[in-house]
């Protein structure tokens, strides 16, 4: 397909790696409840379609599987074992959340053949991640500084978190709108911020949630401010109204010339036969996942939100929306529970516990 | 009536509001701090409340540990020195309380283990973790009515209160914290979260204890005994407070606590920091009581 100059910014020639989320927080939308069997089909297909880095973990990363955040159907090295050795291609990538995931499951993912890592952090505590950082370093892994719900930081404050995780050694920095709350001008600010410090060789990426229908733009604005990776996922797979779809992702940089190397026909028809079967839900933009957008909470936790309105009668809107108000971070899923209970009691539907007798 | 003397070593944010808690104390006196920065605000605040100091580090306490009768000293200076400030204060019979990771004394969790700890007059005791602290005594409180499998604790942090150290060696939170959920709280298999929050107003701390009974919970007893428990903790720090739960769900049961700190030193949304403060002090308060009532007598020796 030819590409013709559409913005005001000439892509043409500029080079993008898509990064794969299907399978890590694609699990957040299955509740973890992916089999082996399925990670190596949608694994495989990924890879047929020129896909070069796919995260392959529990949604939570490693460390993830957890009363807090839900067992998966299999440990994190049963997921790796079954999908790095059928890989052609492709490199197979983790997540580490430092409080979740210890650098003794990093070494047991490296031993299963995983050789890239998300080390990732709320948005200002960049100094949780260095022994973690460094430790990947070590074992030769391609290493990110993953900066979480970056909308609660501003342009300049990320770019000196930026700065920290690059000097402990990370050689990418991204930008995660974890809330799907961000709109493209503040996706250029805070990319642009990042690549005037960061240094030249360090590169700059961006992981989108879909939530407000931002997924394609806000990416898009991140290519243009200076970011060469994108995280995405094929039919937007992911928590909350999703990740940045991919396939949508690459017909929009084939139109552009922004070049991906991956295969569009296939993702799409991988979206279409094999993913959206695959979903519990429909992943679109409906009202809850519409409110985590609109007031920047973490995209995980929809589903356990809605799980607690209907066991204490507060709706999921109202829930989420007061999570916002407490600024609750990725990792907080308890509160959840929590704060639907302090909300049934403020309302008279939950009393506090007595003894007996 | 006669108070045990005591010596604080680190004279940063615990060290400081250790001497809050110790002066407030019936059976502790808090004689001594030692740092390693003759400037700073730790040290002029030590003096300026009538305490001899040093910033030679331990080794400017040793020659003075003997006329100035120290019995118990509070180390919370890091994992990495512990281990030989430890070694210096057992070899003239000071009682260590270590609220460092270096863990090289059993665990000790007041409302759980402490008198056992002092029946045995250990010379070392560990505090384990902030975490570990409040949560550890809701794990055994369900552990005492039936037997658990799996504990799972999240802490959730406020930002300010969590210091350089804790944040540049997060693992060995998890790890010592895991640990100790099995080996003092009683679960079978045991696993520690940590999160650490930035928002301003910043959060009280929170903890979630979650339990996998083996057998369907007695909720009542379960209960019953969380609530005692809660109370038992209440007594050396007032602000450990259920906000939700015991909550059962199959046999699961969930239980959600807040802690706030007493604002001595530390602000009151540190409750993660004062619970280990006050922790080591009621420690430390047990230990004095024995060495007043003549059954504990703290002889110098040698450790291996």
């Amino acid at each position: 397909m030819s590409s013709e100059k559409t913005t005001d910014v000439d892509l043409r020639g500029r080079k993008v790696l898509l990064h794969d989320m299907c399978l890590r927080d694609g699990m957040h939308a299955k509740r973890e409840q992916i089999s082996v069997e399925q990670m190596v089909k949608v694994a495989t297909a990924l890879d047929d379609a020129g896909v070069q880095l796919i995260q392959v973990t529990h949604g939570g990363g490693l460390g993830g599987n957890s009363l807090q955040l839900g067992f998966a159907l299999a440990s994190n090295e049963e997921y790796l074992q079954a999908v790095v050795p059928r890989m052609k291609q492709a490199t197979v990538s983790v997540l580490l959340i430092p409080g979740l995931g210890t650098m003794r499951e990093l070494q047991s993912a490296y031993d299963c053949g995983a050789r890239s890592v998300h080390v990732a952090t709320h948005c200002t505590e960049a100094d949780t991640s260095p022994q973690h950082i460094a430790y990947a370093r070590k074992l030769g892994m391609d290493t990110t500084g993953f900066l979480m719900m970056a909308h609660l930081n501003d342009a300049k404050g990320l770019a000196s978190q930026g700065k920290l995780m690059e000097f402990y050694g990370a050689q990418t920095i991204y930008i995660t709108d974890s809330a799907g709350y961000m709109l493209p001008a503040d996706v250029t600010a805070r990319v642009s911020a990042l690549r005037d410090v960061l240094e030249p060789e360090t590169e700059i990426g961006f992981h989108g949630h879909h939530n407000l229908g931002m997924g394609i733009a806000n990416s898009i604005a991140a290519i243009e401010a200076g970011a060469s990776r994108i995280d995405a996922s094929v039919a937007g797979f992911g928590a909350g109204a999703g990740n940045t779809p991919m396939e949508v992702l690459v017909a929009v940089c084939e139109r552009m010339g922004i070049e991906t190397g991956v295969d569009l026909f296939k993702l799409m028809d991988l979206a279409e036969d094999i993913i959206v079967p695959m979903m519990d839900h429909l992943v679109r933009i409906d009202r809850e996942s519409l409110t985590l957008g609109y007031a920047g909470v973490y995209s995980t936790f929809v589903l356990p939100a809605k799980r607690a309105a209907e066991r204490f009668g507060v709706p999921a809107r109202d829930i989420l929306i007061e999570l916002g108000r407490l600024k609750m971070i990725g990792g907080q899923e308890d509160m959840i529970v929590d704060t639907a209970m302090s909300m049934a009691k403020a309302r008279g539907l939950l009393k506090d516990v007595v003894r007996a007798g | 009536m006669k108070k045990i003397k005591c010596a604080l070593i680190g004279s940063g944010n615990i060290g400081t509001d250790l001497i809050y808690k110790i002066r407030r104390s019936k059976v502790l006196e808090p004689v001594w701090m030692v740092g390693i920065d003759a400037g700073s605000e730790g040290l002029t605040r030590a003096r300026d409340m009538g305490m001899k100091t040093t910033a030679d580090g331990v080794d400017g306490l040793l020659p003075y540990v003997q006329q100035d009768e120290i019995q118990i000293a509070f180390d919370a200076t890091s994992a990495y020195v512990h281990a030989e400030n430890s070694r210096k204060l057992n070899e003239l019979g000071v009682m260590m309380i270590d609220l460092t990771p270096a863990a090289i004394g059993p665990l000790c969790v007041p409302t759980v283990n402490l008198r056992e700890h002092a029946q045995r007059v250990e010379m070392n005791v560990n505090m384990i973790s902030c975490a570990g602290q409040a949560t550890i005594p809701i794990v055994n409180a369900v552990v005492q009515v039936q037997a658990v499998d799996y504990a799972e604790i999240v802490a959730s942090l406020a930002s300010r209160s969590v210091g350089p150290g804790t944040r540049a060696n997060l693992d060995e939170f998890t790890y010592t914290t895991s640990g100790a959920i099995v080996s003092v709280g009683g679960a079978r298999r045991g696993k520690a979260l940590g999160i650490i929050n930035p928002a301003d107003p910043p959060m009280i701390m929170r903890n979630t204890i979650s339990c996998l009974t083996d057998d369907e919970p007695d909720e009542a007893g379960i209960i019953e005994s969380v609530l005692s428990m809660i109370e038992a903790v209440q007594e050396y720090v007032p602000g450990f407070r259920l906000v939700n739960g015991p909550l059962f769900d199959g046999k699961r049961v969930s239980v959600f606590m807040e802690v706030a700190g007493l604002g001595d030193y530390l602000p009151r949304y540190a409750g993660n920091l004062d619970i280990m403060t006050a922790a080591a002090c009621r420690t430390a308060e047990m230990f004095a009581g024995e060495i007043l009532a003549g059954t504990l007598q703290l002889e110098p020796r040698k450790i291996a």
